[in-house]
């Protein structure tokens, strides 16, 4: 069977499935709808939150930044995971304990305040949306590469297939079907990581293969990479960190706070029976966020050495001499799959010395002995850009796969775009029906009139990312400063004071809220221009590219969460405490006794 | 013993305490801040600060999390204010 026919069978059955699950899987009630009816078992939410978690970039591009940034790349794998330690032991048992629907209505309530709810609301909007459009481009991105249709046409089918099983189940639909994605997108990622750790390093598991000598030889694949890259004046593989150790620093944290306060995450927490069963449920999704988390370095570094190795053959496995004339592949005998990736654009080559063959180097680098070489060699520049996105949608073919490993990485990029899409568009859609329609401007609606709201609200959420999806607004490509820039500065410190602290009152919260997220947004907007439209950036004027100790804007969001803590506390000391009622609830959600099944009364 | 809420309150917040600092010390301790130092060591073909920020830190995070669920548990009993 030839490769597109495969691809088009393997990702035509998983979709099949997805709606299969859509129908079995209706909501019949707003408890349906929000919360999956609250009873979904912790090790079911862990899969289900693990897909939603895991979205087009964790799938298609983490490994490939990875493989580019080195050491410095672990700021991603520790900074998305180490979020979960915080959202499981500073806020999901007790946003469970409160029992409600969305968290802005735990923000509304525990701050007394429409005002608090409604700041909340359009931090969730503002932060799922941006986030929402990645993943409908990432979808378009995933069929026209391997279905051979253009994106727009993916973005369509995509659109369609969420709205099946997210308008007609809701939470209860979106569950079962990210449980079903959840695998996919694993078998899909770890089968290739297999392969490849086998055949470079003799060793099945990944995680060890990456610590492990090469095939037939003495020397690890780590220290062979960090000789090689040195010698082309790239930074040492296993040191180079990302900016500053105090940029590094900030950036983890930034994305460990972000993570632990982004609001499609924190509501899969709604869906277990007991506060106990979110706690453990916390685990279990970062045991199988951590299966694909810890294989991504492995994928990400045995990637580039095996990119080195095509490029000049023998370099790896043989000690070739780098630099000799003839050593770098002859750009007439690439390999197929360079071929076929040069079509996409994701891989570019140009022969600027006019010998024929691909050089692959930091033509820009500082190390003086590496430069001599090159221009001992005759290399005129790099010759070859590699898109980051390449490491994983082309890892099969680079090592020789079969077709129906390539059909698997397909469908698995699309189950993990689609899983956090719908998961993003019914935080969306909740806060629309419920905390806006429900809580602002018609809080006696019935029942089903909720539950027809959401599903409006759902209707439009996706064909409004499906829009922005198709044309992506500038700040579309601000996924990390802005979704994880809000959620660190605005979302999580609220929440967290609302359960650690008796006395903060609404003041107090709101300007800490307001103050994060300004200091922020001024922080990322000065650098990639408001809303990231061009030519609005006005970095100059507050003193040139990271100004903040060499802070880059993607690292800033712990340092708005700081502002927003000292507002807060400095806001709060002057004004009136919360009323009575209000410390006795913070004091309720402190303790597991009680905790009734989810339900969104007021 | 003291049953109260207080007294519960601060035994959790003891425990959370306690494994934050080791939260802390993996990630942003062994991961980043000593990585230079520990990569002197090594694991394998792994140096030991990097392994800690590629690998390590998270397979730390995931014991963390099921051990705060089983010390949390035995914390509500003994205070009595677990779920039935």
């Amino acid at each position: 069977m030839d490769l597109q026919t495969t691809i088009y069978l393997v990702v035509g059955a998983s979709f099949a499935l997805y709606i299969g699950i859509a129908f079995w899987a209706k909501a019949g009630s707003t408890s349906e709808f929000y919360v999956a009816g609250g009873g979904i078992g912790p090790r079911m939410n862990g899969m289900a939150t693990a897909a939603d978690w895991m979205s087009a970039a964790s799938f298609i591009s983490m490994a490939g930044m990875i493989s580019n940034m080195g050491y410095g790349g672990g700021l991603f794998l520790m900074g998305w995971t180490g979020g979960y330690v915080l959202l499981a032991l500073l806020l999901a048992p007790y946003l469970r304990k409160f029992g409600k629907f969305t968290v802005p209505q735990f923000i509304g309530d525990r701050y007394y305040s429409k005002s608090a709810s409604t700041v909340a609301v359009l931090c969730l909007l503002t932060a799922s949306l941006t986030y929402v459009i990645g993943q409908m481009t990432g979808v378009g991105v995933a069929f026209s590469r391997f279905l051979g249709v253009s994106s727009e046409t993916g973005i369509y089918v995509g659109m369609g297939i969420v709205f099946v099983y997210a308008v007609l189940g809701g939470m209860k639909g979106i569950t079962y079907t990210q449980v079903a994605q959840y695998w996919v997108l694993v078998i899909a990622y770890t089968i290739p990581a297999i392969f490849i750790s086998i055949q470079l390093t003799g060793n099945p598991i990944p995680q060890l293969g990456l610590g492990s000598n090469l095939v037939g030889s003495d020397i690890s694949l780590l220290q062979k990479l960090d000789q090689i890259v040195v010698e082309l004046g790239f930074g040492q593989y296993t040191t180079t960190t990302a900016g500053s150790t105090l940029n590094m620093f900030l950036y983890t944290l930034s994305l460990m706070i972000g993570t632990a306060g982004l609001p499609h995450v924190i509501m899969r927490f709604f869906t277990v029976k007991t506060v106990a069963d979110a706690r453990s449920s916390a685990g279990w999704a970062l045991v199988f966020i951590a299966i694909l988390y810890t294989t991504a370095p492995a994928v990400g570094a045995m990637a580039k050495v095996n990119l080195l190795r095509t490029i000049t053959p023998g370099v790896v496995m043989q000690n070739a001499d780098i630099y000799a004339k003839d050593a770098a592949i002859e750009y007439a005998k690439r390999p197929d799959w360079m071929a076929r990736w040069e079509k996409t654009g994701l891989l570019k080559f140009e022969d600027k010395n006019g010998d024929g063959r691909i050089q692959y180097y930091n033509d820009k680098t500082k190390n003086e002995a590496a430069k001599a070489k090159f221009d001992e060699a005759g290399w005129k520049g790099n010759e070859l850009t590699v898109n980051a996105d390449i490491i994983v949608l082309a890892n099969p073919e680079i090592a020789l796969l079969p077709n129906w490993v390539i059909a698997l990485v397909a469908a698995g990029g699309l189950a993990a775009a689609l899983s956090t899409a719908a998961g993003l568009l019914l935080a969306i859609s909740s806060a629309i029906s419920h905390d806006l329609v429900k809580g602002v401007f018609n809080p006696k609606i019935s029942e089903r009139g909720e539950l027809m709201a959401g599903k409006v609200a759902m209707a439009c959420a996706i064909v409004v990312a499906g829009y922005l999806g198709l044309n992506p607004p500038g700040f579309a490509a601000g996924t990390v400063a802005l979704a994880f820039g809000i959620a660190a500065s605005s979302l999580f410190p609220a929440i967290m004071m609302g359960i650690f602290s008796k006395k903060m009152n609404k003041e107090g919260a709101i300007a800490g809220m307001l103050a994060g997220l300004f200091i922020t947004l001024f922080y990322v907007f000065a650098h990639k221009g408001i809303f990231f439209i061009k030519g609005t950036d006005f970095v100059d004027m507050i003193g040139g590219p990271n100004p903040f100790f060499g802070v880059s804007p993607e690292a800033f969001g712990a340092v708005g969460a700081m502002v927003n803590f000292i507002v807060a506390f400095l806001v709060d000391k002057v004004t009136a405490e919360p009323p009575e009622h209000i410390q006795h609830l913070v004091e309720s959600v402190r303790t597991p006794r009680g905790a009734k099944a989810v339900d969104g009364a007021h | 013993m003291d049953k109260s809420g207080e007294a519960y309150w601060k035994a959790t917040l003891g425990l959370l305490t306690k494994i934050l600092t080791v939260w802390f010390l993996v990630s942003f301790g062994a991961g980043i801040l000593f990585a230079d130092l520990l990569n002197n060591i090594h694991l394998g073909g792994y140096p030991l600060g990097f392994w800690f920020a590629q690998q390590g830190s998270m397979y730390i995070f995931v014991a963390l999390i099921f051990i705060y669920g089983k010390k949390m548990g035995e914390i509500d009993r003994k205070f009595d204010v677990h779920e039935d």
